[in-house]
C-alpha cells in the first residue's frame, strides 16, 4: 500500500452531521488535486444508530474502506463512538474527540451502562488526542448544528491539505445561509488543536 | 474536470449520457439515489417512482419496446418482485436499450437477506455488468446500454452497497441523441405464445453465444499482469480490496462478467501458477472456473458470508499462505460499550401504535420499513417480518391456521401500495378476520423520504392525485375502515381493541406525517417534573431517544424532543408536561 495515502474515519450518531463533514473533507482533498474515495452508510443506520464515514485520498486510491490501524485521523462527534471505532486509528494517529455523551436507548432502558470512566478510557486509547467541546463552541458561534464543522476544523490539523482548499470545500458544500457560520466554525476548530 | 460522485449518482450520469429517456424504480437501500439523481436531469428524462419493482420493470420494458432507452432501479430483493417480467423480457427482446440497475447489500446493512443478484443474470440468460467504482458505474451503464441495444437483450448492472455509496471521481461526457420512438408492430417478436415462444427460446441461446464472444473482447474485462506466481480472478468492489491486499499479483478483473468470458479465463489461467478467486457472496465465478477444468482456490480462504474488506482479505491472504491471521484482542478501553442500534426517531408516529399494540394480547405480523424497528426491545411488538407486503398476507395465513390469539398485520403506506393491496383483497375474498394497520406517515421514510401514490406528488415534484388508502380498503371489500391519530394512545388502543373484538376484517389507518421529513416539531417540548417523577421508568418503554436515564431518573433532552406528547400520556404520575414557552 502506498505510504502517501491518507485515511480519515469520522464517527458519530445518526443526525449529527457526519456525512456533511466527510463531504467537505473529500471536496477539500479533491480541490487539492488528490484522487479521493469515500464511503458512508445510509438507510437503517441513520435512525439514531452509530454512523461511520471514511475518506481516503492520495495519488492513487483503490479501496474506499479504511483498514484497521491505518487512519491518520479519527474524528468522533460522540465519546463512546470514538472508543467503538478506535481500532481504525494508526498507532501514531490523531484522535479528535467531541466531549459529548449521547445516551443510547439501550442504556436508557437499562440493558446496558454508559461507561463512567470515558475520559480515562479515551486517554488509554489515544496517545495523541484533542478532546474538545465542539457542541458548546458551535453554540457560542450561533448554532449547535455546526459542531460537525468545528470538529472538522480540528481534524484538519492532522492532515496536510491547504487552508484555502478547506474554505473552498466548505463554500461548495453548505447552503449560502450557513456559509459564514461554518467558515467560522472551521477556523475555530482548527485553532483548538 | 472530474466530479466526486457516489456510485449511484454515477449510474444516473451514465444513463443520462447514454441517452436514456425513461427511468422507473422503487426506492430501496442501497439503490435509491440512482433514480433521484436521474430525475434531476430534467424534462429530457422521464422518471417515476412506481408502486413496486415489477411495475417499474414493466414500465421501462414498455418504453424500450417503443424504442426508447430506459433503466429500471431497485435493490436486490426488489428483483425478486420483478423477476417475472425479467425472465420473459429476455425472450421477447428489447428495442431501445434496457438496463436493470440492481444494488446488492452484502453485509445486510439495510436488508433482510444477502442474496446475490448475479444468479439472476445466469437464470434469465442476460448479460451482467459489475462496476467497481463510480467511473466504472457510469462507463458500464453506457456499455450495458450499448450491448443491450445491439443484441436486443435486457442487461443487468449489478452494484453493491460499497459501490453505490462510495464516492470517487467521474469524468463527464456528452449525452447521446436518444433514438426515435414508435412501436413497430411485430407480434411474432413480442408475443411469446408457444408457437412464437419456442423459436424465441432458440434465439435466446444463440444470442447468449454471441454475448459470450462480446464479453471475451470487452474492455470491461481486463488482464493486469504482475507476478505470475499468483493470479486472482475478481470483480466488483472486491477488485479494489484485492489491489491493496495483493499489490504484486496478476489480476483478471471482470466487469462484463456474464456470459463468462471463458477464453480470457483460460488465457489468464495458463499465464499464472496458481489461481485464487475473490468474490463477494456466492461462489459463482469460482464454480464456473472449476467447471472449465481449471483448479482454483477460493471459498476455503475467502469468506462467502458478509461483505469483504481489506481487513478480511488480509486474513484470507494469511490463510492462503499458510500463516495464522493476526487476530486483535479487543482493547480494554472498548470493553462493554453500550450498543447503539437504530431506533425510531423522537416523535415518530409509529411509537404510539406499537405502544398501544403492546396493551393487547395479539400476534403482530410486520413488514419492511422504519417500523421494522418496532420489533426491538422495549417496544418489542412485531413477531415476524418476511418481505414487502407479507405483514398483510401472513396475518391471514396465521389466522387460517387457527392461531389462538387474534392477529394484527402492520404495513407502511408505501408498502401498502407496493404489495399490501393484494393481501387485503385476499382477506376480504377468503372470509378472513384479520385486522390490518397501515402506518401511514405520508412518505417512504426508511429509504430517505420518497413520494408514493398516496402523497399527491410525483418523483419530479409535480402535483398529482393522492390515492386514498381508506377508499382502496373499502374497494377491496373491507367494510370496517377507520382512521386514527397515532399520537393519541388511548384512541389508537381503543380502535385496536374494537377491531380485534369484531369478528370481521378491518383496516385501521394510523395517520401522521413523518416528523423527520417535515423537519419540524410535532408540538411543544416536553419536560419531566423531577419532584413528581416516581422513577417508575414506564416512559422508557417507549424507546424515545430524547428520554435519557440520568442517575436512575429519566430526563428529556430538549435537543432531541420532538414534542409528540406520547410520553406525557404514558406517565402514570402526571410528571410530564409541556414546557412553558420562554
Ligand atoms: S424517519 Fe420518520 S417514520 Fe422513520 S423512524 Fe424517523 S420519524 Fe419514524
Ligand atoms: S420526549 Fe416525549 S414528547 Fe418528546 S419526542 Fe419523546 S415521546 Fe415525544
Amino acid at each position: 500500500m502506498s505510504e502517501s495515502i491518507r485515511s480519515v474515519v469520522l464517527v458519530g450518531v445518526g443526525g449529527q452531521g457526519i456525512l456533511l463533514a466527510s463531504e467537505v473533507l473529500a471536496r477539500a482533498a479533491m480541490i487539492s488535486g488528490y484522487e479521493v474515495k469515500t464511503n458512508e452508510v445510509h438507510g437503517m443506520a441513520q435512525r439514531g444508530g452509530s454512523v461511520v464515514a471514511q475518506v481516503r485520498y492520495g495519488p492513487r486510491v483503490y479501496s474506499p474502506l479504511v483498514a484497521r490501524k491505518t487512519a491518520q485521523v479519527l474524528g468522533a462527534l460522540e465519546q463512546i463512538e470514538a472508543l467503538r471505532f478506535a481500532d481504525y486509528l494508526a498507532p501514531d494517529g490523531l484522535a479528535v474527540v467531541n466531549a459529548q455523551a449521547i445516551v443510547p436507548v439501550t442504556v436508557s432502558m437499562g440493558a446496558a451502562r454508559y461507561p463512567q470512566d470515558v475520559e480515562s478510557r479515551l486517554k488509554a486509547a489515544f496517545p495523541r488526542m484533542a478532546y474538545l467541546r465542539a457542541a458548546e463552541v458551535a453554540r457560542s458561534l450561533g448554532s449547535i448544528q455546526a459542531a460537525n464543522i468545528v470538529l472538522l476544523g480540528a481534524v484538519s490539523r492532522g492532515l496536510d491539505l491547504p487552508s484555502d482548499a478547506w474554505q473552498e470545500a466548505i463554500r461548495a458544500s453548505v447552503k449560502e445561509k450557513f456559509r459564514d457560520l461554518n467558515l467560522k466554525a472551521f477556523e475555530t476548530g482548527r485553532c483548538l488543536v | 474536470m472530474k466530479h466526486l460522485m457516489s456510485g449511484n449518482e454515477a449510474i444516473a450520469r451514465g444513463a443520462y449520457e447514454a441517452g436514456v429517456t425513461v427511468g422507473a424504480g422503487y426506492p430501496g437501500t442501497p439503490s435509491t439515489e440512482i433514480l433521484e439523481r436521474l430525475a434531476k436531469y430534467g424534462p429530457e428524462v422521464y422518471c417515476e417512482w412506481s408502486p413496486n419493482e415489477k411495475v417499474a420493470f414493466e414500465v421501462a420494458a414498455g418504453a424500450s419496446l417503443a424504442g426508447a432507452r430506459s433503466i429500471v432501479t431497485m435493490k436486490h430483493v426488489g428483483l425478486n418482485v420483478a423477476a417475472d417480467p425479467l425472465m420473459t423480457l429476455s425472450y421477447i427482446t428489447v428495442e431501445g436499450g434496457f438496463v436493470a440497475c440492481v444494488a446488492d447489500d452484502p453485509g445486510m446493512h439495510s436488508s433482510q437477506n444477502e442474496q446475490d443478484t448475479r444468479n439472476y443474470a445466469r437464470f434469465a440468460k442476460v448479460p451482467l455488468f459489475e462496476p467497481s467504482d463510480s467511473q466504472e458505474a457510469s462507463d458500464f451503464l453506457k456499455l450495458a446500454m450499448e450491448i443491450s441495444e445491439k443484441y436486443r437483450t435486457p442487461a443487468i448492472l449489478r452494484s453493491t452497497t460499497r459501490v453505490s455509496h462510495s464516492r470517487s471521481l467521474v469524468g463527464w461526457g456528452e449525452r447521446a441523441v436518444p433514438p426515435k420512438v414508435g412501436l413497430v408492430k411485430n407480434p411474432s417478436r413480442f408475443v411469446p405464445i408457444p408457437v412464437w415462444g419456442r423459436p424465441m427460446r432458440q434465439r435466446l441461446e444463440e444470442r447468449l453465444a454471441l454475448l459470450k464472444k462480446e464479453a471475451e473482447a470487452s474492455p470491461a474485462n481486463r488482464l493486469e499482469w504482475g507476478d505470475r506466481k499468483l493470479g486472482i480472478i475478481t470483480a466488483s468492489i472486491a477488485y479494489q480490496y484485492v489491489r491493496e491486499v495483493w499489490p504484486e499479483a496478476s489480476i483478471l478483473k471482470l466487469g462484463f462478467s456474464y456470459p463468462f468470458p471463458d477464453g480470457l479465463i483460460r488465457e489468464f489461467a495458463s499465464g499464472v501458477e496458481r489461481i485464487l478467486v475473490v468474490e463477494e457472496l456466492d461462489s459463482i465465478l469460482e464454480e464456473h472456473v472449476r467447471s472449465l477444468g481449471i483448479p482454483v482456490a477460493g471459498r476455503e480462504f475467502v469468506p462467502g458470508i458478509g461483505e469483504l474488506s481489506t481487513d478480511r482479505l488480509q486474513a484470507s491472504r494469511a490463510r492462503f499462505e499458510g500463516r495464522e491471521p493476526v487476530m486483535d484482542e479487543p482493547m480494554p478501553y472498548a470493553r462493554d460499550l453500550p450498543p447503539r442500534p437504530p431506533v425510531l426517531c423522537p416523535g415518530c408516529p409509529h411509537r404510539g401504535v406499537f405502544y398501544a399494540l403492546g396493551k393487547h394480547d395479539v400476534v403482530v405480523t410486520g413488514d419492511i420499513g422504519c417500523y421494522s424497528l418496532g420489533a426491538f426491545k422495549p417496544l418489542d411488538r412485531m413477531d415476524s417480518i418476511l418481505c414487502m407486503g407479507a405483514g398483510v398476507s401472513m396475518a391471514h395465513g396465521l389466522e387460517k391456521a387457527g392461531e389462538p390469539r387474534r392477529v394484527v398485520g402492520v404495513v407502511g403506506d408505501s408498502t401498502f401500495f407496493h404489495s399490501g393491496i393484494t393481501g387485503l383483497v385476499d382477506i376480504a375474498y377468503n372470509r378472513g378476520q384479520s385486522t390490518i394497520i397501515v402506518l401511514d406517515n405520508r412518505t417512504t421514510a426508511m429509504t430517505g423520504h420518497q413520494d408514493h401514490p398516496g402523497t399527491g406528488k410525483t418523483l419530479s415534484g409535480e402535483k398529482t392525485r393522492a390515492l386514498s388508502i381508506e377508499e382502496i380498503g373499502r374497494a377491496c371489500g373491507i367494510e370496517r375502515v377507520l382512521t386514527v391519530d397515532p399520537y393519541d394512545i388511548e384512541e389508537t388502543s381503543l380502535a385496536i381493541a374494537g377491531e380485534i373484538e369484531a369478528r370481521a376484517p378491518s383496516l385501521i389507518v394510523s395517520r401522521a406525517p413523518c416528523p423527520l421529513r417535515e423537519r419540524r416539531r410535532v408540538g411543544g417540548l416536553r419536560q419531566i417534573n423531577q419532584e413528581e417523577c416516581k422513577g417508575c421508568k414506564l416512559c422508557l418503554k417507549l424507546a424515545c431517544p430524547a428520554i435519557e436515564l440520568q442517575d436512575d431518573f429519566p430526563e428529556i433532552n430538549p435537543l432531541f424532543c420532538a414534542g409528540c406528547g406520547v410520553c406525557q400520556q404514558v406517565c402514570p404520575a402526571g410528571a410530564i408536561s409541556e414546557e412553558a414557552r420562554k
